[in-house]
């Protein structure tokens, strides 16, 4: 089977954009969570463009927030994604360079902020950000822990994305090829109900072709 | 950089020529390490987003730098006067300072023009730096890219050689990235604890000091001030101690200095 075939059986098979921002969505939701925080996000590198883009969001505005996009070189995110090193920041209104611009275009402007590079291999793939936890508790290393293991997570589940998203991109405008993706996803999510019928025609086909 | 390349020997009379200018005593304490020092002498660089000069906790920059690539060139522009784009490197100049009130404080900018590009950056101002012949380069930063490791790895052994002491955030995760890693550098780790002047030496490296680094109230952009908890800001208080001690024996090598930060640890020998 040639490459192209491959990618589009595995294209058909990967998982929609749909099924990765969900699981993105639901490491946010937890991250909140756990953390008792009043917001938490995800934030993709766009390397062409050089800019941070939302993928994710937990917090009372989070559709509108999914896809504004920023410079990378921007705010305490920007900073986290060159330095690599994550940081826990209390009070960040007290940094009038702190990115308010951005903060207030989010909709959301927090008190303190924890950030954390989102780094799948040797790349940096974006940055998680959990927003005002309670400021009445001492931050500690347990929780920088937690956080970098909830980054780790939303990592993997970045480095999925961007897969699924670069193998249909390379199907775009390859109809021929498109049919076997798409006929690959269909029998994928036939599995439960049972794929006979339309394995015995495909079995046809072969015969046929 | 190029190197002389003497040849590697000791002639017996060459062993009286290179006794030690001071002996240290039976028992390192904190008091012979850095007792009565200011960091008066002591040239110490904070490699990072740039520090705001004149902030009441950071006090005077001797010099401000920012380097910048375009192309294959390399740009040192001297009298930065963009101060810092971030907030990052005015809080570890500030700790340094609260540390060390009478050291030489010059900053070198490698980061702010966006991510593209910042690990060449990172490479080329810690080249530049050690060139300079600082006495301590303070690193809270670190690149996760392959290619620049063995790059890295080698200004870091050109520093400890030339007697510069590059002190080098680790990271808070479990990842690999440079130059925290290499053994020519002092690697800094956060512990809990309040007191600036405590620090672990920790038996099982990489990682090779923990000083403090959880809710520490630092420096930032604006004359203001943050409380900040990351490897990021221990790392600069082992600057400072490594600047305090300088200040006072001068002529001590990375390795000395080394071990008498490992002597004179918590754990180890601390306190006294």
């Amino acid at each position: 089977m040639s490459d192209e075939l491959r990618a589009a059986v595995a294209a058909g098979v990967l998982g929609s954009e749909d099924q990765y921002r969900a699981l993105l969505q639901s490491i946010v939701d937890v991250a909140r969570a756990i953390f008792k925080a009043k917001a938490s996000s995800i934030l993709l590198l766009d390397e062409e463009t050089d800019e941070l883009v939302f993928e994710a969001a937990a917090d009372e505005a989070s559709e509108a927030l999914i896809g504004k996009r920023f410079p990378s070189s921007t705010g305490i995110a920007g900073f986290v994604l060159v330095s690599r090193q994550p940081l826990v920041i209390e009070d960040v209104l007290t940094d009038p360079r702190f990115s308010r611009e951005t903060a207030e275009s989010t909709g959301f402007v927090p008190k303190g902020l924890m950030a954390v590079p989102l780094l799948h291999e040797e790349r940096v793939l974006g940055v998680l950000e959990v927003l005002d936890r309670p400021s009445d508790t001492r931050f500690t290393l347990a929780e920088m822990e937690l956080l970098g293991l909830f980054a780790n997570q939303a990592a993997i589940a970045l480095d999925l994305l961007q897969r699924a998203r670069r193998a249909h991109e390379a199907l775009r405008g390859d109809g021929e090829l498109e049919v076997i993706s798409r006929l690959a996803e269909k029998l994928e999510g036939r599995r439960e109900e049972g794929a006979e019928g339309a394995l015995r025609l495909l079995a046809e086909l072969e015969r046929l072709l | 950089m190029s190197e002389e390349l003497p040849a590697w020997s000791l002639s017996a009379e060459a062993a009286e020529s290179i006794a030690l200018p001071e002996e240290w005593p039976g028992e390192v304490t904190r008091e012979w390490a850095w007792g009565g020092a200011t960091g008066g002498g002591a040239r110490v660089c904070v490699l990072d987003s740039g520090v705001e000069t004149d902030h009441p906790l950071v006090g005077q920059v001797q010099r401000s730098v920012a380097l910048s690539i375009e192309g294959d060139e390399v740009i040192v522009e001297d009298n930065d006067t963009a101060g810092d784009l971030c907030g990052h490197g005015t809080a570890c100049a500030g700790v340094i300072r609260s540390l060390a009130p009478d050291c030489e404080l010059v900053s070198v900018r490698v980061l702010g023009a966006g991510y593209t590009g910042s690990g060449a950056v990172l490479l080329e101002g810690l080249r530049w730096a050690i060139e300079q012949g600082y006495d301590v380069i303070n690193m809270s930063l670190s690149t996760t890219k392959q290619k620049f490791a063995s790059l890295l790895h080698e200004l870091a052994d050109t520093a400890y050689f030339r007697r510069t002491m590059l002190v080098a955030s680790a990271h808070n995760m479990p990842v690999e990235s440079y130059p925290w890693r290499f053994s020519s550098v002092i690697s800094v780790g956060s512990h809990e604890q309040e007191d600036p002047y405590a620090y672990y030496y920790n038996p099982a490296p990489p990682v090779e000091f923990f000083a403090r680094g959880v809710d520490v109230e630092v420096a930032w952009n604006g004359g203001g001030r943050l409380v900040c908890t990351g490897n990021s800001f221990a790392t600069p208080h082992i600057a400072g101690i490594a600047a305090l001690v300088l200040s006072k024996h001068p002529e001590l090598t990375p390795f000395q200095l080394k071990s008498l930060l490992y002597l004179t640890a918590t754990n180890v020998g601390g306190g006294k």
